[in-house]
């Protein structure tokens, strides 16, 4: 009876996932459901999410898998159920959250366990990179388990015409951006390509990064960082500079990369889902061939930083099931798990010792790199700032579009970060 | 007793009603503006009362002024649009035209659509992009040499495209309205004016349009507090961008991504305001007309 009613659950998941979950609390056959909560529905994640739910199933007779995702790509649409389920005291056994600041208001609403015990009984400090564990803990605390690795800083580009507008190779810095970005100009294509205003907010960061240096831009997220100083005003003096040579937006990050696919712009600066977006066959994909229909570089100024994001599941208190969801938890911390669940999705694993020859092409490069990089947490998604904070930066850069006034969007980010570091 | 038996049956029928309204409609109201009162800026914190003090802030953010300002200009361009085309609908089935009964369905289906389904639809149609990006209707207008436009997308103009769509819906409701306001016009009385040397278009003009001032004003109404708290459609078709901000996309931001629900109601209190200005004359006036008649 438990599997029919988990089958059922899954094949609905698409769209009324959240309505389904209500009717979850059913146990039966001696089988305990397990209710997973994240927004892994799309191509490739949803695949990822299916191989974990194999290994979960086979660790544990005991426990059904029930998939409780709600559509929406970056949780928008989940995160406001997820609000109302919280509110009323009715939570998922687990649920998916970007890792790091994000998780706040959650913390301090007092929803979420201290998963540090976890950490210590699976040694999970050993084998996640040192700067990961010290920039998701918060006052010596961690509330969830890093399952992938997404990179914010990669600058996506079209060799061919960067070729035809006599650029040799990716540029390493802002100055050589903003050069090649006029080269691009000349010839009458897009320079930079981007979407809706999300992916200018992620524009910024990669600025941020790209002009104040790794150690810097980590230091805006302390309480007390100095958000009008020079540097930061230089930093946002680049971003409009940049921001001139946008085309006109796009709706969403897949048209904006496209553009650059198609060969009509040269540039766009996405993080790496964006790989699966042109390498994939067609349907889920482009089907593009990687560094000759299109390539990858650290965004300028960024090189040697791994500017990172994370989903992560946590362990609400009150779950109803809370055996079910630590068992769920160390699936998703174990190698298996992440193994089985990366070269999916298209990311990489947060832990150290994954099975190389499973990351091919791009994420081989990122791999390297996310052993080797120094780490810098995103801030659209999620990891340096708190929820609140991420909704006024949106606000100052939605404004900031519209009237491209500097000392305006500074102070808008100043106030932002006064009222919300902590 | 017998007084009882009068009024007690009626009473009983309505009281489930009146009780889901008192809670659901006016008690959730009430809740709302209480908590626009409080300082309870995160989902936390008890939240101690603050007066209109909220109220007040609200105007030192910047987004607020874009987003009423959009609101004024998509009420004024849907407002409008809709009456004008609708009245213009109504005025051309009104003459009489062949298969009448097909086109009033015609113009009435877009009603039966959801807000959602027109904006996913016309978000594709009015895409910004130009030249040989150009898809719906700015590749028409490259097809037939009309300059392309950049539709929701303009900083300045964008909510005067946004309504577009919401005149292609409601349009026809509009002309259902004023179909009915014509026919309601005694054909004695235009004959009376036609006797009298009237032109035809003075028949309309003098005639006809002050006996429609009731159901002008009914279409008013509706489509006025349409607009003003108008969500689904701006979302379908541009999400919670700060080009399209209006009003109550502002407060599901201010809830769901700020995590401020003090802010949200103040926010929600004013669009609640905004409406009732338009809709409390309305009450006191028909209610002043039924007790006239």
């Amino acid at each position: 009876m438990a599997g029919v009613l988990g089958l059922a659950a899954c094949g609905g998941s698409g769209g009324g996932g959240g309505q389904a979950a209500q009717s979850s609390a059913a146990t039966g056959g001696g089988k305990q459901q397990v209710e997973v909560f994240s927004w892994w529905t799309g191509p490739g994640e949803a695949d990822g999410l299916q191989a974990m739910k194999k290994i979960f199933e086979e660790r544990n007779p005991n426990y059904t898998f029930f998939d409780a995702a709600v559509a929406g790509g970056s949780g928008d649409k989940a995160k406001a159920l997820l609000q109302s389920k919280l509110q009323a005291d009715t939570p998922p056994d687990t649920f998916q959250g970007h890792a790091g600041a994000e998780l706040q208001g959650y913390i301090k609403a007092g929803d979420l366990e201290d998963l540090t015990f976890l950490y210590d009984e699976l040694k999970l400090k050993d084998v996640f990179p040192a700067q990961l564990v010290d920039q998701i803990s918060v006052q010596g605390k961690i509330y969830s388990v890093p399952v992938n690795i997404h990179r914010s800083n990669v600058l996506w580009f079209n060799p061919k015409v960067l070729k035809e507008a006599g650029v040799a190779a990716a540029p390493t810095t802002i100055e050589e951006f903003v050069a090649d970005l006029e080269k691009v100009k000349a010839k009458g294509k897009i320079p930079l390509s981007v979407g809706s205003e999300w992916t200018v907010t992620h524009l910024l960061e990669n600025v941020l990064l790209g002009t104040l240096g790794t150690d810097a831009y980590n230091a805006l997220f302390k309480p007390g960082a100095d958000w009008n100083s020079p540097q930061v005003a230089k930093a946002l003096e680049n971003f409009k500079t940049i921001l001139s040579y946008a085309g006109d937006p796009q709706d969403d990050w897949q048209p904006a990369a496209k553009q650059v696919a198609d060969g009509q712009a040269a540039f766009t600066i996405m993080g790496d889902w964006a790989y699966g977006y042109f390498h994939n066959p067609p349907e889920g994909g482009l089907g593009k061939k990687s560094k000759e229909d299109f390539d990858w570089a650290p965004a300028p100024g960024t090189g040697g930083t791994y500017l990172w994001l994370s989903d992560s599941f946590t362990l609400p208190k009150g779950a109803k099931n809370r055996d079910g969801a630590i068992a769920w938890l160390k699936v998703a911390a174990s190698k298996e798990g992440q193994d089985a669940f990366n070269p999916k999705k298209g990311s990489i694993p947060a832990r150290k010792d994954a099975d190389q020859s499973l990351y091919t092409d791009y994420l081989a490069d990122a791999l390297k790199d996310w052993s080797s990089d120094k780490l810098a947490g995103s801030i659209q998604h999620g990891v340096s700032v708190s929820q609140p904070w991420l909704a006024a930066i949106n606000e100052a850069v939605g404004l900031f579009i519209a009237g491209k006034d500097v000392a305006a969007l500074q102070k808008a980010l100043a106030v932002a970060a006064q009222a919300n570091a902590q | 007793m017998r007084r009882a038996r009068s009024w007690l049956p009626g009473l009983l029928l309505v009281s489930p009603s009146i009780v889901a309204i008192g809670v659901f409609v006016y008690g959730m109201l009430g809740w709302n503006f209480r908590l626009a009162m409080t300082d309870q800026h995160d989902e936390v914190s008890e939240g101690e009362f603050v007066g209109l003090k909220n109220f007040v802030d609200l105007w030192d953010v910047p987004r607020w002024h874009v987003s009423v300002d959009h609101a004024v200009m998509f009420t004024v361009v849907f407002v409008l649009g809709a009456l004008l085309l609708g009245w213009f609908l109504a005025f051309l089935m009104e003459k009489g035209i062949r298969g009448e009964g097909t086109f009033r369905a015609v113009y009435l289906f877009p009603m039966a659509v959801s807000f959602v389904a027109t904006g996913i639809v016309w978000r594709w149609l009015m895409n910004s992009g130009t030249g040989e990006r150009a898809v719906g209707l700015n590749r028409l207008f490259d097809v037939i040499g009309l300059p392309q436009w950049q539709w929701f997308r303009d900083p300045d103009w964008g909510m005067a495209a946004m309504a577009i769509p919401a005149i292609w819906q409601m349009s026809g409701y509009v002309m259902a309205l004023f179909l009915a306001g014509f026919r309601g016009v005694p054909e004695e009385l235009r004959e009376a004016a036609r006797v009298d040397g009237c032109t035809e278009w003075g028949v309309y003009r003098h005639v006809v349009l002050p006996l429609l001032r009731p159901v002008t004003l009914s279409a008013l109404i509706i489509l006025g507090h349409i607009s003003l708290k108008v969500f689904d459609l701006i979302v379908a078709v541009s999400g919670k961008q700060i080009v399209t901000d209006v009003p109550a996309v502002f407060m599901w931001v201010a809830v769901f991504d700020a995590h401020d629900p003090a802010k949200g109601a103040t926010i929600a209190s004013y669009i609640v305001l905004s409406v009732a200005v338009f809709v409390i004359p309305y009450l006191v006036w028909s209610v002043r007309k039924e007790r006239r008649s």
